[in-house]
């Protein structure tokens, strides 16, 4: 064997290595608990009143933070690529602020706004709305720690598409809706799946701030992570790994359909 | 006029890519903007279709101001040098693009796609997407594209500029075949003297953002108005402040009236045509273009002693910019003898 041969599968066996320790052990680990002794006591933990509802209140959370960081990450990217101006660089420096900023402090943040003696919380008593321990504390929780993926997703793919495009539809009479629509769309689609997915798996698997400003309620403000750490802390291992297992599921559910949907377009 | 420019400027920064430009584009003629790079004629073609806007001036179609219209309403049609397919339809969808955004029904769409598919001669392929044709294809495309909705003119950036040099000369051709038969007003960006000799009926010669001569290709090639229009538009040499051209030197092997000692350099044969390096006695180097009858009769040598007599030589006084206006040729300063310019056409 050449030196060249040896040092390529030395690489390889480092790096399966390092993915096999650190990702799959864990992952398969938890799968193997979780089934240890058989279906029921998972199914049994997930189907409980509180199992289900944590289901829904994640689902829920998704369904909300998803569509509307979509529409935001589209509409910022647009403006940080094709509308160049001076206030651009901030801009871009403030949208990666969730990445830089722990959880923690993201769901303590909120409590100093929402909370009993926060800024906002006159106005909002008065109007009778609760946003902490309540979905609307949660869903704001979740687009602040989840906002910044279709943004980074979108740049880089508006960027290599260029603008020749859609000035051709301009010059074929298209104004700019149509023109968003009809081109620009679907020429960044892939890019913009793609930071969907990875908001999405954000967004089921968010633990820190959620945390923080949901107060974790069995069955009221507990998602599904939320509901693991409680199952857990209270020694019911089946039902935390079952658990962390359907929301293992669901994330790589997402990602699934994404790659299905892509290959389906690319044959 | 088809297209009227007046007074155009245009700065980008510190870069002055329009300075005073005014063109006048007869209605159905076939124009040539022709110029090296940073000459500014893809900034005024964009300017005309609306994709720049311009500092000052104004840009008419069929004598209508359109300056304060949006691109999507002067009814242009836009070729751009790498096609600017759109990636994720089929040629059918492509060209039917500007006919779907007018809201034709899809049966009349379906008939003038396939007649313009054929036009270009792309009909077996309308089910093909963009990736899947050659760079020429998907020029013709564009131009089936831009050519669907009707436009009032036909605007074309470097159209060939991607291509490789076969494809070029073929879609030249075909070019020029498809404007005898269409007759849309036709502005086309170049800088390749040769294409737009070729294609052109008009040509207009643009340098550091200025027009420096405007007229048909004789017209420019015998009388250029100033020596980067001599220069830009053939082959030229400089002895002193004379021009010639180097189709023009004469070459002999005997002393004659007027004639200038110079040693053969360098002899290179490019088929029907012979290029001769000549190196003059006070160390100017130029060259001459001669037949390969010539070269054989004159049997000449690298080393060998000749002499040359240039035959019409030019000299500009002054720079050479267009207001200069001392050329020693009877044409005037450029940008003024546009109404030659349409007779010619």
């Amino acid at each position: 064997m050449s030196g060249t041969a040896t040092s390529r599968w030395g690489l390889r066996v480092l790096g399966l290595g390092y993915v096999l320790l650190l990702l799959l052990l864990p992952l398969g680990l938890i799968f193997y608990k979780t089934f240890e002794h058989g279906i029921a006591p998972p199914l049994d933990a997930i189907t409980s009143p509180d199992g289900l509802n944590a289901l829904k209140l994640t689902l829920l959370m998704v369904a909300i933070a998803v569509p509307l960081n979509t529409v935001f990450g589209i509409g910022c990217a647009l403006l940080l690529v094709r509308h160049r101006s001076r206030g651009n660089p901030l801009i871009d420096a403030v949208i990666n602020l969730p990445f830089a900023i722990s959880p923690v402090v993201i769901g303590l943040s909120l409590f100093l706004l929402y909370g009993t003696t926060g800024w906002l919380e006159p106005a909002l008593a008065e109007a009778g709305i609760k946003v902490l321990f309540s979905l609307p504390g949660m869903v704001l929780a979740s687009i602040f720690v989840s906002l910044p993926f279709v943004v980074r997703e979108t740049v880089p793919v508006l960027q290599e598409i260029g603008t020749e495009q859609e000035q051709a539809a301009s010059t074929l009479g298209a104004n700019a809706w149509q023109t968003f629509w009809r081109v620009t769309l679907p020429a960044i689609r892939w890019g913009v799946a793609y930071g969907v997915v990875l908001t999405t798996a954000r967004v089921l698997g968010e633990f820190g701030a959620v945390s923080v400003v949901s107060g974790s309620i069995s069955g009221q403000t507990q998602t599904l992570p939320l509901f693991v750490e409680k199952q857990y802390q209270n020694f019911n291992l089946p039902g935390a790994f079952g658990a962390s297992v359907l929301l293992a599921l669901l994330a790589l559910t997402t990602l699934l359909a994404m790659n299905v949907l892509k290959r389906k377009e690319d044959a | 006029m088809g297209i009227t420019v007046e007074g155009a400027f245009k700065r980008f920064g510190d870069f002055q890519a329009l300075n005073d430009v005014s063109i006048e584009v007869p209605n159905g003629s076939l124009t040539a903007l022709l110029g090296p790079s940073g000459s500014g004629k893809s900034t005024l073609l964009r300017a005309i279709a609306g994709l720049e806007a311009l500092d000052a001036g104004r840009v008419l179609i069929e004598d209508e101001d359109v300056s304060r219209k949006p691109t999507r309403k002067r009814e242009v049609g836009f070729v751009f040098q790498h096609y600017a397919a759109f990636k994720h339809m089929t040629v059918f969808e492509n060209v039917g693009f500007g006919l779907k955004i007018r809201k034709w029904d899809k049966a009349k769409i379906s008939a003038r796609v396939h007649e313009l598919l054929q036009l270009v001669q792309l009909d077996g392929l309308a089910e093909r997407y963009p990736s899947q044709l050659s760079g020429g294809q998907r020029q013709r495309m564009a131009l089936a594209r831009a050519l669907a909705v009707e436009p009032q003119v036909l605007l074309l950036d470097e159209p060939f500029g991607a291509l490789d040099a076969k494809v070029r000369k073929d879609l030249r051709t075909w070019l020029r075949r498809l404007h005898d038969e269409m007759h849309v007003t036709t502005i086309f960006v170049t800088h390749d003297q040769e294409e737009a000799m070729d294609v052109a009926g008009q040509l207009v010669v643009m340098n550091e953002g200025r027009v420096e001569q405007s007229g048909n290709a004789a017209d420019l090639y015998d009388h250029p108005a100033n020596e980067f229009v001599m220069s830009f538009v053939g082959e030229v040499n400089r002895l002193g402040n004379h021009f010639v051209r180097p189709h023009d030197m004469s070459v002999s092997l005997d002393s004659e009236e007027g004639s200038e000692e110079a040693m053969v350099q360098r002899v290179v044969a490019l088929g029907f045509e012979v290029r001769i390096e000549f190196v003059l006695g006070d160390g100017t180097e130029v060259w001459a273009q001669l037949t390969r009858g010539e070269l054989q009769r004159l049997e000449l040598r690298e080393g060998q002693i000749v002499y040359l007599r240039p035959g019409q030589t030019k000299s500009f006084s002054g720079d050479a910019s267009p207001d200069g206006g001392g050329a020693s040729t009877p044409r005037g300063p450029a940008g003024g003898d546009n109404a030659e310019v349409s007779a010619a056409v």
